[in-house]
């Protein structure tokens, strides 16, 4: 949340200058674009006749009734409460989105034969292989952190190192290289453990940098009482730092998450079949690709948002020591 | 030429081969080095802290010139000067949160310096409460109280917590028991971390201007819980400005300038005929308003 002022602000979308300039810029929005073709054009039938004899005239009573329902939508959801204006968006966007897909003409019946095993082989390996890199990456990332603050020229250097050299090298590059590197110095490696391989020391490099910033932002006074009360390092930073770490550093790891999810697709490049390779292989044969990459998209999305709602949870989760 | 990097020094060089962080690898290489333990009886030596030409450089800048003192078991010692005096540098080289370069301190018997290995056991004994509170956010206050001698001394939960209830009762907040540092007024965080650090039955309490981020009105009760804390015989050294709790409980009062303790002595003398014209002045300006 923004800092809430206690002055209510006038609502902007109840001031009659703003509805009317929306309304303004609908209708000459829609005035250049030709919907006499639509079912919408359809529904004015009563009105402007046969929507393609209707002419010019056709063409603003369209987007005249747009504009105007466009506005009489925003100045209703202006008197709602927080919750229920923030569901109806989402809801008119939902609804809009399935109907700019659905004129696709996507073959549904082909989408319900294969979304089983879509969701059975491609979006449980999806999972799995995220979810084991994500262990690893964290692990890998905790490790370079401390590293990376401490004051071990060693350590220092092999993370500094690391973590430059894994973000420096593009993802698919480095999948590549682990898979078809490693067997040339005699690891012959599988194409999922190599991908998890790939996908850890990668976004382990990331999440060092973010559990760096993390660490590094917990003030001096707490290490210095923790230090005063003879906690050693290791109890300082798992019972003291950390702890107070973890709540800066979840929104950023929340995006690592969700960025990783998505990153996993390129494992698909190996072979492995996760939901990205499926899609593309079973929509293949019958030139049916869209509608199996929009119901992967669909997949990804959904686990995305999962992510979101975990990422939500601890969030309020450790708000708790903050509340006054 | 005296540096703060006295880890150099180790290696006769002053220049390592590696690039600009000759610190870093130094700390790593000069941990393996044997400490030695420099641990005097305790029972017969009467002194809690004791401080021999103790030296300390920021840089170019020294911070510490020479300090001689020690404080005895159950003695109460205030310590003041204007800011910047090293008053504050000097109870931090008592628990070695500070390094001093030379000189040696003794802290119940165990001598600090750089190798030491049993830095903790000397924080054990040493209670410290600072400017800031420095309390553990994402903790209770009761888990606060209970933390360092649950995971430090291995006492059990159940006792742990009711230690933690008696000195929480001590400074009189146990009713704050359940809620988090940040619920709580400045006095009452600070007596919480008064009680945080009585928790580990130290020989001595470090405090470190525990009254300058305090509101007039909480300085009091502060204050109040540090004299009763006197009046049971706790061997405390206090950097404060607070004069009227140095004329009434204070058994010495150092008076400190430019790294150098100026003046020393019984809180009497000192408030009514200083010597030097340094603290005259100072206790003119402290004592005018």
């Amino acid at each position: 949340m923004l800092y809430p002022d206690t002055v209510e602000s006038e609502v902007l979308v109840h001031k009659p200058a703003f509805v009317l300039l929306t309304f303004a810029i609908m209708l000459l929005a829609f005035m250049m674009i030709d919907l006499t073709g639509t079912n919408f054009a359809e529904l004015m039938r009563p009105i402007i006749g046969d929507p393609h004899q209707s002419g010019l005239y056709g063409r603003f009573a369209i987007a005249f009734a747009i504009a105007l329902l466009f506005s009489i939508n925003i100045v209703l959801i202006g008197w709602a409460p927080l919750a229920f204006q923030i569901g109806i968006v989402w809801l008119e966007l939902l609804i809009f989105f399935l109907l700019f897909f659905k004129s696709f003409n996507l073959s549904l019946p082909f989408i319900w034969e294969n979304l089983p095993y879509l969701i059975t082989q491609g979006t449980l390996t999806t999972i799995y292989v995220s979810a084991i890199s994500l262990i690893f990456a964290s692990l890998i990332a905790i490790v370079a952190a401390i590293a990376k603050l401490s004051n071990n020229g060693f350590a220092y250097g092999i993370a500094s190192f690391y973590t430059s050299f894994f973000r420096g090298l593009p993802l698919l590059m480095q999948i590549y290289l682990i898979y078809l590197g490693l067997p040339q110095i005699g690891f012959v490696i599988d194409a999922v453990p190599s991908g998890i391989l790939a996908l850890s020391v990668c976004y382990g490099a990331y999440m060092a940098e973010i559990f760096r910033s993390g660490i590094a932002s917990i003030d001096r006074g707490q290490w210095e009482a923790s230090r005063s009360m003879g906690f050693g390092f290791g109890l300082t930073m798992r019972r003291i730092i950390l702890p107070q770490a973890v709540p800066v550093i979840i929104p950023p790891m929340g995006n690592m998450f969700i960025a990783m999810l998505k990153d996993s697709s390129l494992v698909s490049v190996l072979g492995v079949w996760e939901l990205t390779f499926l899609a593309r292989t079973i929509g293949q044969p019958t030139f049916n690709h869209i509608e199996m990459l929009i119901s992967a998209a669909m997949i990804y999305w959904v686990l995305s948002m999962c992510l979101e709602l975990i990422q939500s949870r601890i969030e309020r989760h450790f708000a708790r020591s903050k509340i006054r | 030429m005296n540096s703060t990097n006295t880890d150099i020094k180790i290696f006769g060089s002053g220049r390592l081969p590696f690039a600009n962080a000759p610190r870093k690898l130094v700390g790593a290489l000069s941990n393996r080095d044997e400490n030695e333990v420099n641990s005097v009886n305790d029972a017969l030596s009467e002194a809690i802290v004791e401080a021999r030409n103790v030296s300390k450089w920021y840089g170019g800048f020294q911070a510490l010139k020479e300090i001689n003192l020690t404080v005895r078991r159950g003695e109460r010692v205030v310590i003041c000067g204007p800011s910047g005096s090293g008053k504050s540098t000097l109870i931090r080289c008592f628990n070695r949160l500070e390094a001093h370069q030379s000189g040696d301190i003794a802290v119940t018997g165990i001598r600090l310096h750089n190798k030491m290995r049993n830095v903790a056991e000397v924080r054990k004994n040493v209670g410290m409460v600072c400017q800031h509170f420095n309390l553990f956010p994402h903790m209770t206050v009761l888990m606060n109280c209970m933390a360092a001698p649950m995971w430090i001394k291995g006492v059990p939960e159940a006792k742990a917590r009711k230690l933690a209830l008696k000195f929480l009762e001590r400074v009189r907040i146990p009713e704050q028991a359940n809620k988090y540092p940040i619920q709580l007024s400045g006095g009452q965080q600070q007596r919480v971390a008064i009680a945080r650090s009585l928790c580990m039955e130290p020989a001595v309490m470090l405090f470190d201007e525990p009254t300058s981020a305090l509101d007039p009105e909480m300085v009091a009760e502060v204050l109040e819980t540090m004299t009763s804390l006197a009046r049971e015989g706790m061997t405390m050294v206090c950097v404060t400005h607070e004069m009227g709790f140095a004329r009434s409980v204070a058994d010495r009062v150092i008076f400190m300038d430019a790294g150098q303790i100026v003046e020393e002595g019984a809180p009497g003398d000192f408030f009514t005929h200083p010597q030097h014209e340094r603290t005259k002045l100072f206790s003119s300006q402290i004592l005018s308003h």
